[in-house]
């Protein structure tokens, strides 16, 4: 059975009496361990997609597994639930709370999880360590450069020890070689075995992914843009030291 | 998330805009000192009302007094006999349950003259020994009257010592204290002998006005030394006890009521009965056996009737019970305008952390998360201002004192520390419930596009 399994799932907004199929009819199955990109031009509803896929919004219709749970129809608070224990997030923006120091940023999923302070802070460290961050642990995020603040976000991503992770964007906001460098962390924790979803409308990073779903108009693709989809570059091999 | 972690975010949150939740809190700290000293003041108030009930005889004395007759008997006005010494002596054989009985025969328009100076008493009673329980006097000086002095209408007299201040001389003009005994003074021209002398009576608001003089040291009149009336002197219970004169009850009766009555006829009507009785508790059965005694001395016609203290208590009760409603009312609605400042930062400050709420969502808080949060945060800023508003009450209330130090002491009571705390607290979750609702509705994707 895959991670996660999307049948016919839809998506409607009403914009002043239209209406909008940002979803139309989508099916898609995710397997544990995966490394994928969404990619498509804006406006396509990738990033619907992964609002729904990430549990931060419910489908208007269709039905999606995710982990053996059917949670289209989840409440609010069950939807929280699941994307505190087994989604990670990582956005564009980084999007790190600007009064919370580094590890209290990544303990923060802990905190809603109710894990007690002590335990807290020992899986925050051993998540900044993994993202090499630990010796920033006291910093603040407007201290820290933006490939770090990244990090920080990966490091919060992967502290829960989540079934997926999400992450929109990643390097949009970084220049090209920190960008790099966080594609390059991203494999790692591939390699590792985490299954990854990148939603991205960059050719180099859709390279960087083995599967790539291209959406198109709310629906998927049949046939991937292989200039979109940066298959007109080499899959890059050795993951590259994780260094910022 | 537990709720330790919640308020220590709340006190961050607090402490991150120092100036900002101090001007949100100064709607909660002045509420709050306001109503603490408020009630302080009134509690001070209380206590110096109390203070002039107890001086005037305590809560257990009842006074028997004259009134009209109910209108069924209005046929035998004529007949009522008023209060005299039948009463007294009936009662004092018959009702067991009234162990002290004062009668009083007061002579009125009395001058009492020594030499040039002349003194008009508060009052100038004939009494029996009974009355130093009754109206709680100390004799300080010489003795009481004796069965003796009351047997042969001696002239002798007891003083209070404004009688003798102003006959005399005060101990704060002369330098030392005076004790008048066996000196002769004048009552209405008649000669008396002083026998005896009571303490100074004061308030404790007096003693403290005292205290301070001493401490200022002596001030330097810019005019005649003048006196200024007997406001100065305290509270008015505790002059009209300085101005006494007492003298026994056959004294006043022979000498001065013995024809002062219509056509020269003697007058033996008394003007007071005071009686105690043996304890609050068994008030209602003292009363009863005292009027159904006085209804055989009084052939039934009820021209009496008993005032207790309690009726008093009741008035000084009445009053600062208003005192607090109005005080209460107008602390009540400063806490609600620093309720609504509260309301008014919060949902500020939740505009402004839309996609901090936004990122806190998509991390895993619930709506229930958010909105504890929230209204925590609201209960912090309410709780930490009560906190400061009660150091301001204990500040306003040493200002006070220090302002006017003669006043009521003001007395910060723990009840009112409480209750100011616990409605700032109210005040702080339902201005808190609002905001809290709207972050706790938020969209997660909405609030982490907002810009």
């Amino acid at each position: 059975m895959a991670l996660v399994e999307l049948r016919n799932v839809t998506k409607i907004y009403h914009l002043g009496g239209e209406e909008i199929r940002a979803l139309d009819g989508v099916s898609l199955d995710i397997q544990a361990g995966e490394f994928i990109s969404i990619i498509g031009p804006s406006g396509s509803g990738k990033s619907t997609l992964m609002h729904i896929l990430g549990c931060l919004d419910s489908p208007t219709g269709g039905t999606i597994q995710l982990d053996g749970v059917m949670i289209q129809d989840a409440s609010p608070r069950q939807l929280a639930a699941i994307r505190n224990r087994k989604i990670g997030f990582v956005f564009q923006f980084f999007n790190l709370l600007p009064k919370l120091n580094v590890l209290q940023n990544v303990e923060l999923p802990m905190i809603y999880s109710g894990v007690s302070g002590k335990e807290r802070r020992q899986r925050a460290m051993k998540a900044l360590e993994a993202v090499d961050l630990s010796n920033r642990s006291k910093h603040r995020p407007s201290q820290l450069s933006g490939g770090q603040q990244q990090r920080v976000a990966i490091a919060r991503a992967l502290v829960n020890d989540p079934r997926i992770i999400f992450a929109d964007e990643p390097t949009g906001n970084l220049d090209s070689h920190t960008g790099e460098a966080i594609l390059a962390l991203f494999r790692k924790l591939s390699t590792e075995g985490r299954t990854i979803v990148l939603v991205t409308h960059d050719p180099e990073i859709a390279a960087v992914t083995p599967r790539r779903i291209e959406i198109r108009d709310g629906k998927i693709a049949d046939k991937v843009d292989e200039r979109l989809a940066g298959l007109d570059r080499p899959l890059p091999t050795a993951p590259a030291a994780a260094t910022v | 998330m537990n709720l330790l972690n919640t308020i220590i975010v709340g006190l961050k949150e607090v402490w991150a805009h120092k100036f900002r939740s101090l001007l949100t809190m100064l709607g909660i700290i002045l509420g709050v000192a306001s109503l603490v000293a408020m009630a302080a003041i009134i509690k001070g108030m209380e206590n110096g009302m109390k203070e002039a009930m107890i001086a005037m005889g305590g809560a257990d004395k009842v006074l028997l007094q004259d009134q009209d007759v109910p209108p069924y008997q209005e046929h035998l006005a004529d007949e009522a006999p008023g209060r005299t010494m039948t009463d007294v002596n009936a009662l004092k054989h018959s009702a067991t349950l009234l162990p002290l009985i004062s009668p009083e025969m007061a002579v009125s328009g009395v001058t009492l003259t020594y030499g040039a100076k002349a003194v008009n008493p508060s009052e100038c009673v004939g009494v029996w020994p009974a009355v130093i329980d009754m109206n709680l006097h100390t004799l300080e000086y010489g003795r009481f009257f004796t069965d003796l002095d009351e047997e042969y209408a001696n002239p002798v007299c007891v003083i209070g010592t404004g009688i003798r201040d102003d006959l005399f001389g005060a101990p704060e003009d002369v330098g030392h204290e005076i004790v008048p005994i066996g000196e002769m003074i004048h009552i209405n021209g008649q000669p008396f002998t002083i026998v005896g002398m009571f303490a100074h009576y004061e308030s404790e608001k007096e003693k403290r006005e005292e205290a301070l003089e001493k401490a200022r040291g002596p001030q330097k009149l810019s005019g005649p030394a003048r006196r200024r009336g007997w406001g100065k002197r305290g509270g008015w219970a505790f002059w009209r006890k300085n101005y006494t004169v007492y003298m026994p009850l056959n004294t006043a009766w022979v000498r001065f009521r013995s024809a002062a009555g219509t056509n020269n006829m003697p007058d033996p009507h008394l003007t007071d009965i005071d009686i105690k009785v043996a304890g609050m508790d068994e008030l209602e059965p003292a009363l009863q056996q005292a009027r159904n005694i006085l209804m055989l001395t009084h052939h039934t016609i009820q021209d009496f009737n008993f005032q207790t203290q309690e009726n008093r208590l009741d008035s000084i009760n009445q009053q600062i019970r208003n005192a607090r409603l109005s005080g209460g009312i107008i602390a009540a609605i400063s806490l609600l305008v620093g309720g609504i400042g509260i309301m008014n930062i919060m949902l500020a400050s939740i505009n402004e952390r839309i996609r901090e709420i936004g990122i806190c969502k998509a991390v895993g808080a619930t709506g229930l998360a958010v909105f504890t949060q929230i209204l925590i945060e609201s209960v912090v800023i309410a709780l930490v201002g009560a906190g400061l508003g009660v150091g301001a009450s204990y500040g306003l209330v040493g200002l006070l004192e220090s302002i006017t130090p003669s006043a009521n002491v003001p007395v910060i009571t723990r009840l009112a520390l409480i209750v100011a705390v616990a409605f700032s607290a109210a005040v702080g979750i339902v201005a808190g419930l609002f905001p809290a609702f709207k972050a706790a509705r938020l969209n997660p994707i909405e609030a982490l596009r907002y810009e």
